[in-house]
């Protein structure tokens, strides 16, 4: 089946080129476009099927690529291999810089070069349950059969992974998987894929095949007659709006964790550029799916501007446990054996301390709840060395986690070889994301989602490991083909950066701006930022129930309000203003923020990430309802209204649906 | 790092900190009074404490760059009293914690200084000429889609391990701003080393280091005089063996340019 864009049909997009709603369009159905077939097969017959850009017409054609993260930067590099025209963005002053440089764990793939039972069928499994059941099969196989590409195309760029003595490539059973199937390069896996990435983008650089905008911040997207045409940024050094014209948009521009403050990313990582595509026309898919970290550095104080995360990997040789009594405030080597809780060995005995992500945050919410949380706070569980030491010995211990143990140490003066650490959940990573089809193209003809950015794989909760593995498969494996389907459709007609759309996006972007500095209220951006983020842990955090959810709907607009009303945005639009751009950041995190708990509020089950707290089991665990909920949720922007629900039916023919079990 | 007691009490510390409006303006060191600092914050929450206050009185807060808060983006980097990163060996700015000083301090905050940094604004500096180097020629030219299995080609842990060793490097520039010739050696020679030290780099081995370097001298960096002050401050403490080896393969690649 071969799938033609219907890009000459612009009223079905819904909004028009002024990003506002278009209430006559017809509802729009979201197709999925998976190609038919066996699921093993999808992806190898629809590459056959696709059409295919003649090799001298492809440097006619210029894409825009935002973001230079893994998912960015591979595809940028790959899409100017193949003799496309591309134009990369990036608000960091080097693309090295992106968030994805700061994973640690390592990248999964079905290589199974551990002969313990690994395949591509099992990885493709592993995901979907993982997912608990709530991720497009079709898409997850198609990762699980690129993965093993992406480990040949790094070994191949000189990605220095670990190596066991015979000089064959080593891995590490990771979070939630009973194969070893994670490769790693010490804890800094994501720096050497991204470095990868990123050599391959400058070298295309320097051929001159990719232009690259370093610090320049994506504000819109500008359609044309319902096609996603150019984009415009402010030059974050000269604070000048520029318009940029192409072919097609490429949005990779990474997760939204940061909409409750403190996480785990990047302090930059914002969700404006899905926002501002969503407010024209592109459907943000199932925003959520959170995952919460379990294994992250406890808050110290109100000063507190990030969150660390722990490698996950320190969950193989370390314990998890709190005191069995409530309120038992020993230093924790005095407390005896007998009198110590090892609650996720006790509740999940076949996957113990591995049990995966979101139901080890919840665990450890759970005894903290009941006051059994270690440290001052109470806010903490202990993640417990010493029996590994005592089995393993202390040079083995050093070097797999050496350098964990060190920032540990470094960062809370507390020696983990000493005494157990102290870890607690915290904000991680964005399941969520914008709807894309199996093209990775959004609900706006032409402007594609890549990498953390798209909803696509990971349905409602993602296996560690995962991550790096999405954003290189898109980049490198999959756009590059889809995409060239999509150009070959036909002709398309000239844009310039001096037609009225590219203008009109360019003259509401600086009257935005503008107005954030005019308020000139009492209110600092990271104070507004901060209040923000303790609404959105507090009532749509770890665990979440219809009463929060739908007391915080007003608290987020009355903050919105209070923003508008009373910030303080220091400085100038024509130069760096660094607190400028966070103003934008914030501004847009608090409409996002809504719409967040709209989806949570609407979604009438626990699944994955999302622990609704009306629908547990007995025994405490998500409560999925396949019945009712047993799709995608689509949001359509619809100006000052309340958002239109799209919905996506997610159809299960390989995997059994079954109440996720890792007991 | 300093051994921390937990007890540390909060700080009142002044700080002297480089304002400088944009690449024109001449700058000039302006002191600011960070009080009641918490000795678990680190070094740019300290300065967030300060910015806030900043932006509450109605001026325009200190612009310093930054992004991970890990260690690892390379973003941050400041001189601290008059040492990239400041007093912690193998930590970058961010990573620094206010348990490194004490009550009363005062402490010096300036950018990168090197004639191939120029200031942006305040400790903001441009440090694209980085970039350019690897452009010159810091990868392995291998298209997507090209690669054999990756296991095709057996590489020695130890030989792996010390690949890994150069390519921990973040870019982040303390080499080059610490070095009393602004050399950029340690950075380009970390690059060089991790490709040359793997089978699959070995193709462009020779022409990689020439191109490297001839960027590098072209971006106005100074040239090495063995001071060791880069190995020093680094955060990642990449190891000035890098730069022997990097001598090396230029000369190799030089002479067999010339056979
Ligand atoms: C601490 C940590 C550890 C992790 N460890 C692992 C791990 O071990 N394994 C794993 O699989 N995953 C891990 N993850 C998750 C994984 O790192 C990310 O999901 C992934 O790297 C995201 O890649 P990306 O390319 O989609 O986006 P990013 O790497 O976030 O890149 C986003 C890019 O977009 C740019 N950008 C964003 N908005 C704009 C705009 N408006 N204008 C211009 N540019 C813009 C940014 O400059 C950046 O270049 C980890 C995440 C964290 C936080
Ligand atoms: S902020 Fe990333 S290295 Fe310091």
């Amino acid at each position: 089946m071969s799938e033609t864009i219907t890009r000459e049909a612009p009223a079905e997009i819904g909004t028009n080129g002024n990003g506002h709603h278009n209430g006559s369009a017809p509802p729009r159905v979201l197709d999925s476009k998976i190609p038919s077939g066996p699921v093993a097969d999808k992806w190898e017959k629809h590459k056959f099927d696709m059409k295919l850009v003649n090799p001298a017409n492809k440097r006619k054609f210029t894409i825009i690529v935002v973001g230079t993260g893994l998912a960015g930067a591979s595809a940028a590099a790959t899409l100017a291999e193949l003799g496309y025209n591309v134009q990369a963005f990036t608000y960091h002053d080097s693309p090295r810089r992106a968030h994805s440089i700061a994973a640690q764990g390592g990248i999964n793939a079905a290589k199974n070069y551990q002969n313990d039972g690994d395949s591509i069928y099992r990885l493709f499994y592993d995901t979907v349950k993982g997912g608990d059941f709530r991720a497009r099969e079709a898409n997850v196989y198609r990762l699980a059969q690129t993965s093993v590409n992406i480990i040949d195309q790094c070994v191949a760029q000189g990605v220095p992974f670990a190596r066991e003595y015979g000089g064959y490539l080593d891995n590490r059973s990771f979070g939630g998987a009973q194969v070893s199937r994670t490769f790693y390069a010490r804890g800094q896996t994501g720096q050497q894929l991204l470095l990868g990435a990123y050599q391959a983008l400058m070298r295309q650089v320097q051929r001159g095949a990719v232009n690259l905008f370093t610090r320049r911040e994506m504000l819109d997207t500008v359609i044309v007659d319902g096609v996603a045409r150019g984009i415009t940024v402010r030059n974050l050094v000269t604070g000048e709006i520029e318009s940029h014209a192409a072919d097609a948009v490429l949005l990779c521009t990474g997760g939204y964790s940061n909409v409750y403050y403190l996480s785990t990313n990047a302090k930059a990582c914002n969700v404006t550029a899905p926002w501002r595509a969503y407010k024209k026309g592109a459907f943000f898919a199932n925003p959520c799916y959170t995952q919460i970290h379990p294994t992250c550095i406890p808050v110290s104080g109100d000063y507190q501007s990030k969150l660390t995360l722990m490698s996950e990997s320190l969950r193989n040789d370390g314990r998890v446990w709190v005191p069995k009594a409530v309120g038992d405030k020993r230093s924790p080597e005095t407390i005896p054996e007998d009198e110590r809780d090892y609650f996720l060995e006790r509740r999940y005995p076949s996957y113990g301390n591995l049990a995966p992500r979101d139901i080890s945050s919840r665990a450890a919410k759970q005894v903290c709840d009941e006051g059994r949380g270690a440290g001052e706070t109470g806010l903490s569980v202990y993640l417990d060395f010493a029996d590994s030491i005592k089995r393993l010995g202390l040079e083995t211990v050093q070097a797999r986690y050496g350098n964990l143990f060190h920032m540990y140490h470094h960062i809370t003066a507390e020696d983990p070889y000493k005494q157990p650490m102290r870890i607690y959940p915290a904000v991680h990573y964005t399941m969520g994301g914008l709807w894309v089809d199996y093209n990775l193209m959004t609900t706006v003809p032409g402007l594609f989602a890549l990498g953390e950015c798209n909803f696509s794989d990971h349905g409602a909760n993602r296996l560690g490991a995962s991550a790096l593995m999405q954003g290189l498969a898109d980049g490198y494996f999959v756009i590059p083909y889809t995409i060239g389907n999509y150009l070959a459709g036909g002709a398309m007609p000239k844009v310039s950066t001096s037609q009225d759309e590219f203008k009109l996006s360019a003259h509401e972007t600086q009257a935005h701006i503008n107005k954030m500095l005019s308020v000139k209220g009492k209110r600092t951006v990271a104070e507004i930022h901060r209040d923000l983020g303790h609404l959105m842990w507090d009532y749509v955090g770890m665990a979440r129930n219809r009463e929060g959810l739908t007391s915080v709907l007003p608290k987020i607009q009355g903050l919105r309000e209070e923003f508008w009303n009373d910030v303080r945005v220091p400085g100038e639009a024509n130069n760096l203003n660094q607190n400028l751009e966070l103003a934008g950041r914030v501004a847009d995190f608090l409409e996002f923020g809504e719409l967040l708990a709209v989806d949570a509020l609407h979604r009438e089950e626990s699944c994955g990430g999302h622990f609704r707290e009306e629908y547990q089991t007995e025994e405490g665990e998500a409560q999925r309802d396949d019945e009712n909920f047993s799709y995608v949720a689509a949001w359509e922007y619809n100006g000052e209204q309340a958002p239109n629900l799209h919905k996506e039916p997610l159809e299960f023919e390989e995997v059994h649906l079954a109440q996720r079990s890792y007991k | 790092m300093s051994a921390s007691n937990g007890t540390k009490k909060n700080m009142n510390l002044k700080l002297l900190v480089w304002r400088q409006s944009g690449g024109k303006d001449k700058g000039k060191m302006t002191t600011y009074q960070a009080n009641d600092i918490s000795p678990d914050m680190s070094f740019l929450e300290m300065l967030d404490v300060v910015n806030e206050n900043i932006i509450r009185d109605g001026g325009e807060p200190i612009a310093f760059e930054h992004d991970c808060r890990e260690g690892i983006c390379g973003s941050c980097g400041v001189m601290i009293n008059g040492v990239a990163h400041g007093p912690d060996e193998g930590t970058a700015a961010c990573q620094l914690h206010m348990r490194s000083f004490n009550d009363g301090d005062e402490i010096v905050i300036e950018p990168w200084r090197a004639r191939a940094f120029p200031v942006i604004r305040d400790l903001v500096v441009d440090r694209s000429a980085l970039d350019r180097i690897i452009a010159a020629g810091g990868y392995i030219s291998v298209n997507t889609g090209n690669a054999p299995d990756g296991n095709a080609i057996p590489i020695p842990k130890e030989m792996s391990n010390d690949a890994m060793d150069s390519a921990a490097c973040i870019g982040c520039g303390a080499c080059i701003a610490q070095c009393k010739n602004a050399s950029a050696a340690l950075f380009t020679s970390a690059k060089i080393a991790h490709l040359a030290l793997l089978p699959q780099g070995d193709p462009e081995r020779g022409e990689r280091v020439i191109r490297m370097v001839a960027q590098m001298d072209a971006e106005k960096f100074g040239s090495c005089s063995n001071e060791g002050e880069c190995e020093a401050v680094c955060p990642k403490e990449i190891q000035m063996t890098n730069i022997s080896l990097m001598n090396r393969e230029y000369e190799r690649a030089i002479l067999a340019n010339k056979k």
